[in-house]
């Protein structure tokens, strides 16, 4: 009973995702009002010719930054993780 | 680990970082004109750096490049890129606005509109934060091998 019923959970929800991606018709998404305003406007606002680099580094910014923070702070555990230990020194956490 | 490759090895790496070096700094000063930026021309250029450090031994390589560089070049990366976020606010604009547009100084020229070819010296303070995040990046992920392969040695030494 539990098999029949673990089958059909996936088939059901295999066929609608299946559905969703196929009824989706590819190059014509369903709201493009941000794509549109980026392509027509990013140029004049930012001065970049590279419309990516425009929304990455000017129109989300604040998003940027927290990737640089992110890398930053996966440096500093790698230096944590990967630091060299005094003579006689021993693991605190064993 | 405490040999180094062999001499084949170690030449193209010595012929191929220099290249490799010089197109990921073209790909972190041209990023507002053609595809790639800050990360991917500073992952470049850390590639470079792993080549040397994988083609040589560690010894050789920290004689060359202190580790300290690294770091430094990591924590300038990021503070130069808030610094330029930030300095639009004593100037009277708001957080993180793109200031040096068109304002005729550094990367200020008139950015002519339409599809063109573009100059480079355009987008204000976006190539300045590319600058910045691609100093950051080429640190970083140096200073994370550097660490990775001094971990790989203490261990095979029985530490």
């Amino acid at each position: 009973m539990r098999s029949i019923a673990a089958w059909l959970t996936i088939v059901v929800l295999g066929a609608s995702l299946l559905f969703a991606a196929v009824s989706l018709p590819f190059g014509s998404p369903a709201m493009s009002d941000m794509d549109d305003y980026f392509i027509s406007h990013g140029q004049e606002q930012t001065g970049a010719n590279n419309i990516v680099t425009s929304i990455v580094f000017d129109f989300r910014g604040f998003d940027t930054i927290g990737e640089a923070c992110v890398l930053f702070t996966a440096v500093f555990g790698v230096s944590v993780l990967f630091r060299s230990r005094k003579k006689g020194e021993d693991y605190e956490y064993e | 680990m405490s040999d180094c490759m062999s001499k084949l090895i170690r030449t193209t790496a010595d012929i191929m970082f220099l290249f490799i070096t010089v197109f990921g700094f073209y790909i972190v000063l041209h990023g507002h004109l053609t595809p790639g930026g800050g990360f991917q021309g500073g992952a470049i250029v850390a590639g470079g750096f792993i080549l040397l450090i994988v083609a040589y031994r560690l010894e050789d390589f920290l004689k060359w490049f202190q580790k300290n560089t690294f770091q430094s070049c990591e924590v300038s990366g990021l503070v130069l890129f808030i610094g330029t976020a930030l300095a639009a606010i004593p100037l009277g604009y708001l957080f993180f606005m793109n200031f040096l547009n068109g304002a005729g100084g550094l990367f200020g020229q008139a950015v002519s509109f339409g599809i063109n070819p573009g100059v480079l010296n355009t987008a204000g303070t976006i190539p300045v934060m590319n600058i910045a995040v691609g100093i950051e990046v080429l640190g970083g992920l140096s200073i994370i091998i550097l660490y990775m392969t001094s971990g790989i040695r203490s261990h095979e030494e029985g530490e």
